[in-house]
């Protein structure tokens, strides 16, 4: 078990907090991808409080595991997760998407500490993921490089460049998640840009595949944990999500990539998280 | 032709400018069936999606995959049919760039671009979703129209001239919520053609897109407060620039000042510069737009005041542009 069951309590409790944490600051900024922001909740959790090298008093550590959240639009869910580690105060995303705020919905690397790379244009971020992955390889250095991608973002072509220059060089110090939720903004991907069969297009591009549920922890970790271990070949964890995890009218939801909330939605998306919680922490007694 | 074209089927005061674009399309759509529509998982944010739901078969969303969404238009154009575009303005003047370049201007196609949240319209979303650059990068395009509608009813009037218009065009659009400054379609609007909204002898203010509404203000209130007669014009499109414009401005105003919501670099205040210069007429000249700089996050209307792009910072600009001093030639005072 690569995960106690301590550990998965504390985890969800995060994970709780996390989706409470993207529900007020979607309130305050009066609108963000809340959809996006939920899917990969358990994805960031279970990197940031179990798996990472990273120490938020000291940001640009350079021997720090990096991260490259390529979905550059869950800002919103990656921001109050790098607050809550410390890297700054919660209280500052008040701010968000406001006047002269350093919080854009789209994280910039220069104004907001523990965001190794700005993102938000779709299809930039495995490019430079990789980049990373090399430059740690030409520095001798033991950091591994993390990249969550949205399922739709994997129209972009760059994607697939990346994915050839990642097996090429035969990167097993990237470890690429895809945040498959099947929902992109104008339909499912499979209505939009089919991407199916998309297990065997990663293989072919020379990927170690894992496909688990992307909601689940311990599978989450056992993923993780042998792909830190691979030696051959690049791996990425194709992790099925829901969109809107944790607020019921949200779920797998299409109108609910971006929105906004008033103060009753607010109270109805809290307590459906706090009924995600309950359910999951009576499932592990 | 736009003269033909007498109808509207939009309400102006309720509807944004890509909501607007989107009921023209479609109207169009039905007089000319060489007409589809492309996008890249925008079809909703751009508005075509309504093109798209009425002609699905002659819609056709490509995913989150801007170059191929360019690839494809221009192989499309090349069967003799008519591309319109639309995906926000970044993804397009910079992701698409190169199939914007080479497959669509290079060739001359005859591809329509109807590019959404341009400029720092899409404020608080961050830099990668601000659009300061395009009217820079596609002005640059040989072969290419690039128009920049001054609201909503003027993205009526531009979208239905591009069709008979030959080659490629690009038109920058706001995020929506862009104010309107015409109250009907009941004016000429011609490609390449400036209009006067506002006459004037003392200065000239050249502008495009959001500013020309605040530029209108600034002169009404300048006329009231320092009896200041400011010429304003609506130059909707950057290229090709209605010189003859530029030059009576030079020669009638002797000040000028332009106002984009685009970097001051390359964009419509650099395509002014151009036409002053080579002209060699002593002129007072400013430019007002977004510094060399990635914009701030913020909503809009706080950007265009933060930018000094609003009725007050144009008021103070125009106010210390009738102090600068320049180099007055005294022999060309009756030309033009
Ligand atoms: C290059 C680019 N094109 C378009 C967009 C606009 N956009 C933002 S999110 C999104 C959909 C993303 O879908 P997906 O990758 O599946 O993300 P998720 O479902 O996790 O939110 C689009 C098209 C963008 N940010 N970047
Ligand atoms: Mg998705």
């Amino acid at each position: 078990m690569p995960v106690t069951d301590q550990e998965i309590k504390v985890l969800h409790e995060k994970a709780c907090q996390l989706r409470k944490d993207i529900i007020d600051i979607t309130y305050w900024a009066g609108g963000a991808h809340i959809g996006g922001a939920m899917s990969m909740v358990e994805i960031l959790i279970l990197l940031y409080y179990k798996y990472m090298k990273i120490d938020p008093k000291n940001p640009t550590w350079k021997e720090r595991d990096r991260m490259v959240l390529s979905k550059g639009h869950g800002g919103v869910g990656y921001a109050p997760l790098l607050a809550r580690k410390g890297y700054f105060d919660f209280q500052d995303l008040k701010e968000f998407n406001k006047f002269k705020s350093p919080f854009g919905m789209h994280l910039d690397s220069l104004k907001v500490k523990g965001v190794d790379v700005s993102t938000g244009s779709l299809g930039h971020g495995l490019p430079m993921a990789v980049g990373m992955s090399l430059g740690a390889r030409v520095q001798k250095q033991s950091w591994l490089t993390y990249c969550i991608l949205g399922d739709g973002e994997c129209n972009e072509g760059s994607i697939w460049e990346a994915a050839m220059a990642a097996s090429h060089f035969k990167l097993t110090n990237l470890i690429t998640f895809v945040d498959r939720n099947r929902l992109m903004i104008d339909g499912t991907t499979e209505e939009i840009m089919g991407l199916e069969p998309f297990v065997d297009k990663w293989k072919a591009f020379g990927f170690v595949v894992k496909e688990v549920d992307g909601h689940n922890f311990t599978a989450l970790a056992d993923a993780i944990e042998s792909a830190q271990k691979e030696t051959k070949a690049p791996v990425v964890i194709i992790a099925n999500t829901f969109k809107g995890k944790g607020v019921d009218f949200m779920e797998n939801n299409v109108k609910w990539h971006y929105g906004g909330l008033d103060t009753d939605l607010v109270e109805k998306a809290k307590a459906s998280v706090d009924r995600m919680y309950e359910q999951a922490i009576n499932l592990k007694k | 032709m736009t003269e033909g074209l007498t109808w509207t089927v939009y309400d102006a005061d309720t509807m944004t400018q890509s909501e607007i674009y989107g009921e023209v399309l479609c109207r169009l759509g039905e007089e000319n069936p060489r007409i589809v529509g492309l996008s890249a998982d925008l079809a909703n944010s751009t508005k075509i999606g309504k093109f798209g739901k009425k002609f699905p078969d002659r819609f056709f969303n490509v995913g989150i995959a801007e170059q191929n969404l360019f690839g494809v238009a221009a192989g499309l154009a090349k069967t003799g049919l008519i591309p319109f575009v639309s995906t926000m303005a970044a993804f397009t003047a910079m992701r698409g760039a190169e199939q914007v370049r080479t497959d669509i201007c290079y060739q001359n196609l005859n591809c329509k671009i109807i590019a959404t949240h341009a400029g720092t319209s899409f404020g608080s979303a961050g830099t990668t979703h601000h659009c300061t650059e395009d009217l820079a990068i596609m002005r640059s395009f040989a072969n290419m129209t690039v128009i920049a509608p001054a609201d909503g009813i003027e993205t009526a009037k531009a979208v239905k001239a591009c069709v008979d218009y030959p080659g490629p065009v690009y038109i920058r659009i706001g995020r929506g919520f862009e104010p309107k400054f015409y109250e009907n379609e009941e004016y000429d609007f011609q490609i390449g053609k400036a209009i006067e909204v506002n006459p004037g002898t003392d200065i000239t203010l050249i502008c495009c897109g959001v500013t020309v509404l605040q530029a209108a203000e600034a002169a009404k209130f300048l006329k009231e407060n320092d009896d200041l007669s400011v010429r304003v014009l609506n130059m909707h499109t950057i290229k090709p620039l209605d010189e003859e414009a530029v030059m009576a401005a030079v020669t009638d105003t002797r000040r000028i000042i332009t106002f984009e919501d685009h970097t001051i670099l390359g964009g419509l205040g650099s395509a002014v510069a151009d036409v002053i210069a080579a002209s060699g007429k002593g002129c007072a000249f400013s430019k007002v737009g977004i510094p060399d700089c990635y914009c701030i996050v913020g909503y809009p209307e706080d950007l265009c005041s933060h930018y000094k792009l609003d009725t007050d910072g144009i008021i103070d600009k125009v106010r210390e542009v009738m102090k600068m001093d320049f180099e007055e030639a005294d022999d060309w005072e009756d030309e033009v």
